[in-house]
């Protein structure tokens, strides 16, 4: 199942939206020109009707499997993208584009703003979910690809595939959604808020001005490891670290660090600093916040429009997105007469399993992928 | 469809026999989804399944299935009237905690409704109670007393009434036993039963 996938890849960019033509956005601001930074693996077939559109989550990028040119490691979700693998690179052309407001090479907060010359900064306008598929329909456009075969993604990525099947229903046949829900709950917008207010509060952040300057380290750090914390069960974090020490073997009665939990989480928050933008974070995690499919209404109204077939997949270990969000998806699908497939998965890896190797996730969805091919073969 | 090759289940065969080509059907308690498998191969029908063993659906959706993991007694509610044509409930009825509400539910969703109950009065089993003063444990009813996945115990007989006392009717009746179909006293020599329903 695993070839390794020795192709190099490069991020592609391509510019939509140039004034007077600019994207009106959910929130009534407009915004352009917006560039999109995409990456494509494998081969669009003759009837162009394999195309696989992934979506990534708060802090991925476009480049989701094998190489760039000098990398040691390979695209977020290598484990699952490339030759034999579920989305198999061999059968379908993958597409996946950093999102609107991200810091991968798509239009966001960090980018130059044409009419000052300067970083947008907070003069960046809020962008929702619908508005990152709304630019992600452009680029399916610039590719001459009128129907996805499907579109995929886990956590704030699936948010966008439900989008996309209520946004443009006629445009995409099939839908993967991973660990996601159709609203942002309080808990989830109560650590997002701690993980904002982390950033704001450190004294680099400026207003969020500090390009070119310092950055707020510290509070991206912060905010990324309560994001880590919210990513994991309790189960694999005590599999994972225990009461392990780190460096010593006795307690330490400082505030250096004892635990090999808190080193880790001191990893990540300053590894992330050096791959993310802060400002991009604080309008990423809005986003989320923002999205509610059934807004004021009900849900089983809102999945009225859609037309796809759907596979829901979540995780019993993941208190973030917790499989009775899930479950509450399903039922709005199956009132509306949908054809929708479902699974809870058992395993302790919380949140991130999906972007761990589980057991069977590849398997269902190789499965559904070739159900999908075959039911958009006989349309 | 037919990757798995397998041998169809006679109470399979009788089933796909009931229902007509093209039907929208729901299958609950689907397990590994050999009968809607079958039910698509033989009768192209439209099916889905619901069932709660996380190993099975797998299994479902490598046969290409549309599946849902969920238990039956509360999967029935999201599904609007008379979605399907038919609702299958074969050998799952006895394992649900609210058998009667989970009837009447699949009456609600599905135009027919197809019941397979194991019989628990079956002549055997009848014979062990009777002269070895044993619940019974069969080839059909292989479980003992205390890792039974069983909750409720009928025969052809007590369905038969239940169907009468909640006003179902009972549009057919097959009794099986050892690959067969049972004419004579069903109650006494099927091993299961049948049932075509319809309120």
């Amino acid at each position: 199942m695993t070839k390794e996938n020795n192709h190099i890849y490069e991020t592609k960019y391509a510019t939509f939206c140039e004034p007077p033509n600019e994207m009106a956005l959910k929130s009534g601001e407009k915004l352009g020109p917006i560039t999109l930074a995409y990456e494509t693996y494998g081969e669009l077939n003759k009837d162009r009707s394999n195309a696989v559109m992934i979506y990534h989550a708060l802090t991925g990028d476009a480049h989701v499997a094998g190489y760039h040119q000098g990398d040691k490691k390979p695209g977020w979700w290598d484990i699952m993208v490339g030759p034999g693998k579920a989305f198999d690179t061999n059968k379908y052309f993958i597409i996946c584009s950093n999102v609107l407001g991200g810091c991968k090479g798509t239009t966001g907060p960090s980018s130059i703003n044409p009419e000052t010359g300067k970083p947008y900064g907070l003069s960046f306008p809020f962008v929702t979910i619908e508005d990152m598929v709304a630019a992600q329909k452009l680029l399916m456009d610039h590719l001459g690809i009128k129907k996805l075969l499907c579109g995929a993604g886990g956590s704030m990525g699936g948010m966008q595939a439900l989008r996309w099947s209520l946004d443009y229903p006629d445009h995409i046949h099939s839908v993967i959604s991973i660990a996601t829900n159709t609203r942002h709950s309080a808990q989830q917008i109560a650590f997002h808020e701690v993980a904002r207010q982390a950033i704001m509060a450190d004294p680099d952040w400026q207003n969020g001005e500090y390009y070119g300057k310092s950055v707020p380290a510290r509070g991206l750090a912060i905010s990324r490891m309560i994001g880590h914390i919210t990513f994991m069960s309790e189960k694999s974090m005590e599999e994972k670290f225990g009461r392990k020490l780190v460096g010593k073997n006795r307690l330490g009665y400082d505030f250096s660090g004892d635990f090999e939990v808190e080193n880790y989480l001191k990893y990540r928050g300053d590894s992330f600093v050096h791959r993310f933008d802060a400002n991009s974070y604080l309008y990423l995690s809005k986003a989320l916040d923002y999205f509610d499919i059934a807004e004021d209404g009900k849900l089983t109204d809102a999945f009225k429009k859609a037309r796809s077939s759907f596979l829901i997949i979540s995780f019993s270990s993941d208190w973030l997105y917790p499989s009775h969000q899930s479950k509450e998806l399903v039922r709005a699908l199956k009132a509306n007469d949908i054809d929708v497939s479902d699974i809870e998965i058992s395993n302790s890896y919380g949140h991130d399993a999906f972007l761990v190797e589980v057991e069977g996730l590849s398997d269902i969805i190789t499965h559904f992928l070739k159900k999908s091919q075959k039911s958009m073969s006989h349309e | 469809m037919n990757e798995h090759n397998e041998e169809s289940r006679f109470d399979h065969q009788v089933i796909v026999d009931l229902i007509e080509t093209g039907a929208k059907v729901l299958d609950l308690g689907c397990g590994d989804g050999a009968l809607l498998s079958l039910l698509i191969e033989k009768k192209k029908c439209h099916g889905t399944g619901i069932e709660i063993d996380e190993k099975e659906i797998y299994r479902c959706l490598a046969r290409g299935l549309t599946v849902s993991h969920c238990d039956i007694d509360t999967g029935l509610a999201d599904f609007s009237n008379k979605r399907f044509d038919y609702v299958i409930l074969n050998e799952s009825l006895q394992q649900v905690m609210n058998p009667r509400r989970v009837i009447l539910e699949s009456l609600r969703v599905g135009r027919k409704v197809i019941v397979g109950i194991p019989n628990f009065c079956h002549s055997r089993a009848r014979i062990q109670i009777f002269f070895h003063g044993r619940v019974p444990v069969t080839k059909e009813l292989p479980h003992q007393w205390y890792d039974t996945p069983n909750l409720r115990f009928l025969s052809l007989k007590d369905f038969r009434s239940f169907c009468k006392e909640n006003r179902i009717t009972i549009l057919k009746e097959v009794g099986i036993a050892k690959n067969k179909k049972v004419s004579l006293r069903p109650n006494l020599f099927s091993t299961m039963g049948i049932y075509l329903l319809e309120k």
